[in-house]
């Protein structure tokens, strides 16, 4: 399994002083290989989410291509990427994420009832998670009483309930304290070790030690530090 | 995926509960409104049928009084009356084939009901208006003192009741007509001559200067063929004095032109109630979505294609929709059905109800109707749901 960018670039509309173009990512090229935690650092606003869109399939690219074993993303028809997504990506987006009407369990879940898919297997699956994260005992609270940081975890243990081959992190210890960025990472770390490809954004300098392959961006640009 | 659109509705309670309310009025409306047109196409229906006379005579001050269209044609409450010298002047001329004479008698204090009750008088030997239509419920001859109720009267086979102090013997109750006939009684010729004595006597009507014994309300014709209905109308109102004769298609074009009134202004009600809907349908979805676009938006992460997206939308539109039409229904057939009588009253048209099979009708095509409308506006947000950008909705708002 791997998942490969090439030439990856995406331009936004934007009124500036020569063109109207803006450039928020530029011509980026990498590969997501399993067993592996990547992190990627750079400044606000250097196209780092944007970037991360495009290779979840979530953002069409201006030009280039993403390809998932083989098989180029943005080919595909929006049913065939979105259960591509479903099933191989799991994507922990920027921000607060949950679904307000479900309790958490039916949060975490909802990969599996969007298909009317999951069973019990599952749900205990769900508890591990839970267990591993911190927040079992939030099992059935409703998102609205939830803190931030416990709102975040939730969603990280729903983007991996499906033991996605691909893991997407944008920002995922923004709102955790040091003990629980730590254990995040440690988390990730442990889902690369089981075997995914791990991408993770960050401004943490706490996830370094952590990475097999460090990238920085700036200006849409992408720098490999090794 | 139809779990999730239950739970979004369960989740938000209040905002269900007004998208209910909202289709359930919808639907009230437009049910109750179809069921009020077709039970007025169906009284009609059955005044026609009944009516069976081409010509009525009537005393000509009778054409003033306000509904004596009503009086004639439904068994409104109100008299008149005219010398039976003119009646038989009138059977003198051409053309008619069939003649029979009516007695108008209007009894506000009978001893079964609170309403007014009208007496209707008819010659058994010559009639052919109503007897037909009381064979339905009653073989027999009518006795002196036998009275025929209408299915509204409080009043039973075998009771007596009394009007104006004479006791009269129920004989049979007719079926229901959806118009004043319901709370009429009729006899026969004998019974509603002592009855009109008695109430001139008693000081509680008056026949004017006619003679009580001689008096004769109505007169109602059939027309010999060769001849047509103008020609002996024509005839009739040129050589006998005091009388006016009019063609009973005249008289019911009269009640149908109304009802076709009605009907238009209703229609055009339900047109605007369901446009106004449609509307508010519209806004309210738009608004639930609005307020849940990233909420969608971290759908399409998961994994929900933009056709589930819609889906979902769509869903939760229709069960909302079909609940609150459901409920709708309900209102509607709550209203209609106690209050039909009254409904009746209120048009002054004939009103009859249409029978289960078609009541069930109304509420299927009602409930159709109402989800149809909720999907259509709903297609909108779910248009936009489908075309969401979840890159912009989802990037750094924390
Ligand atoms: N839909 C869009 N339309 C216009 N400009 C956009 C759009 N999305 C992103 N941009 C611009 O592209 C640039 C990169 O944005 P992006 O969100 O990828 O940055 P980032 O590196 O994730 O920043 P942060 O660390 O603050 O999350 C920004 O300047 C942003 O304004
Ligand atoms: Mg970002």
């Amino acid at each position: 399994m791997s998942l490969t960018a090439e030439g990856l670039t995406k331009e936004f509309i934007r009124e500036t002083k020569n063109t109207n173009r803006f450039t928020a990512v530029d011509n980026v090229s990498l590969t997501l290989d399993s067993g592996e935690l990547t992190v990627l650092m750079g400044r606000s606003g250097s196209g780092k989410t944007t970037l991360l869109n495009m290779l979840s399939g979530l953002l069409e690219p201006s030009s280039g291509r993403v390809s998932y074993d083989g098989r180029s993303l943005y080919e595909m028809s929006d049913k065939q990427l979105s259960r591509l997504r479903n099933k191989h990506f799991g994507v922990i987006p920027q921000g607060q994420t949950a679904i307000h009407s479900l309790s958490v369990m039916e949060n975490i879940m909802l990969p599996f009832a969007l298909y009317g898919e999951g069973g019990a297997e599952d749900e205990s699956y769900a508890r591990e998670l839970m267990e591993r994260l911190d927040i079992l005992q939030l099992e059935g609270a409703k998102p609205a009483e939830l803190s931030g940081g416990e709102l975040r975890r939730m969603a990280i243990a729903r983007a991996v309930i499906r033991k996605p081959p691909v893991i997407f992190a944008d920002e995922p210890t923004g709102d955790l304290d040091d003990e629980n960025t730590i254990a995040v990472f440690d988390f990730l770390k442990a889902l690369a070790g089981e075997g995914a490809a791990v991408l993770v954004v960050t401004h943490e300098n706490d996830a370094k030690p952590y990475a097999d392959k460090l990238l920085t961006m700036s200006s849409g640009r992408l720098n490999e530090c090794e | 995926m139809k779990s999730l659109a239950v739970k979004n509705l369960k989740g938000k309670p209040v905002r269900t509960a007004v998208l209910i309310l909202l289709s359930a009025l919808l639907t009230a409306a437009v049910f109750g409104a179809s069921v009020i047109v077709s039970s007025l196409r169906t009284g009609l229906g059955s005044l026609e049928n009944r009516l069976g006379a081409d010509i009525m005579v009537v005393p000509y001050e009778a054409t003033t009084q306000k509904k004596f269209e009503n009086i004639v044609l439904q068994g409104a409450t109100g008299y008149f009356y005219m010398d039976n010298k003119r009646a038989e002047q009138v059977m003198q001329t051409e053309g008619i084939k069939q003649a029979s004479a009516q007695y108008f008698l209007a009894s506000t204090s009978s001893s079964c009901c609170s309403v007014a009750v009208q007496i209707i008088g008819f010659d058994p030997e010559t009639d052919f208006t109503i007897t037909p239509w009381v064979k339905k419920s009653y073989g027999s001859q009518l006795k002196k003192y036998d009275v025929v109720v209408g299915n509204d009267l409080n009043a039973f086979v075998g009771d007596s009741i009394q009007f104006f102090g004479v006791e009269c013997h129920v004989a049979a109750k007719l079926e229901r007509t959806g118009t004043s006939f319901d709370t009429a009684a009729f006899t026969n010729t004998e019974t509603i001559k002592e009855l009109i004595n008695t109430s001139v006597v008693k000081k509680m009507n008056s026949v004017g200067d006619v003679d009580p014994d001689n008096a004769v309300s109505c007169l109602m014709i059939n027309v010999a063929e060769g001849y047509t209905p103008e020609q002996v109308v024509n005839d009739i109102n040129l050589h006998v004095k005091k009388v006016k004769a009019i063609r009973s298609e005249e008289l019911i074009s009269g009640v149908s032109q109304s009802l076709d009134g009605v009907c238009e202004v209703i229609g055009i009600m339900i047109a605007a109630v369901w446009l106004l809907g449609l509307v508010i349908l519209i806004l309210a979805f738009t608004m639930s979505i609005n307020e849940r676009r990233k909420e969608f938006a971290v759908l399409r992460v998961i994994g929900a294609s933009r056709a589930g997206l819609a889906g979902i939308v769509l869903k939760e539109a229709c069960l909302s929709c079909l609940l609150g039409s459901v409920v709708g229904a309900g209102i509607g057939l709550l209203v209609i059905i106690p209050f039909n009588g009254f409904i009746e009253q209120l048009m002054g048209l004939p009103f009859l109800l249409p029978g289960a099979g078609e009541l069930v009708k109304y509420i299927l095509a009602a409930l159709a109707l109402s989800v149809i409308s909720g999907a259509l506006a709903a297609a909108v947000s779910a248009l936009r749901v489908s075309r969401i950008d979840t890159g912009v909705i989802l990037r750094g708002d924390n």
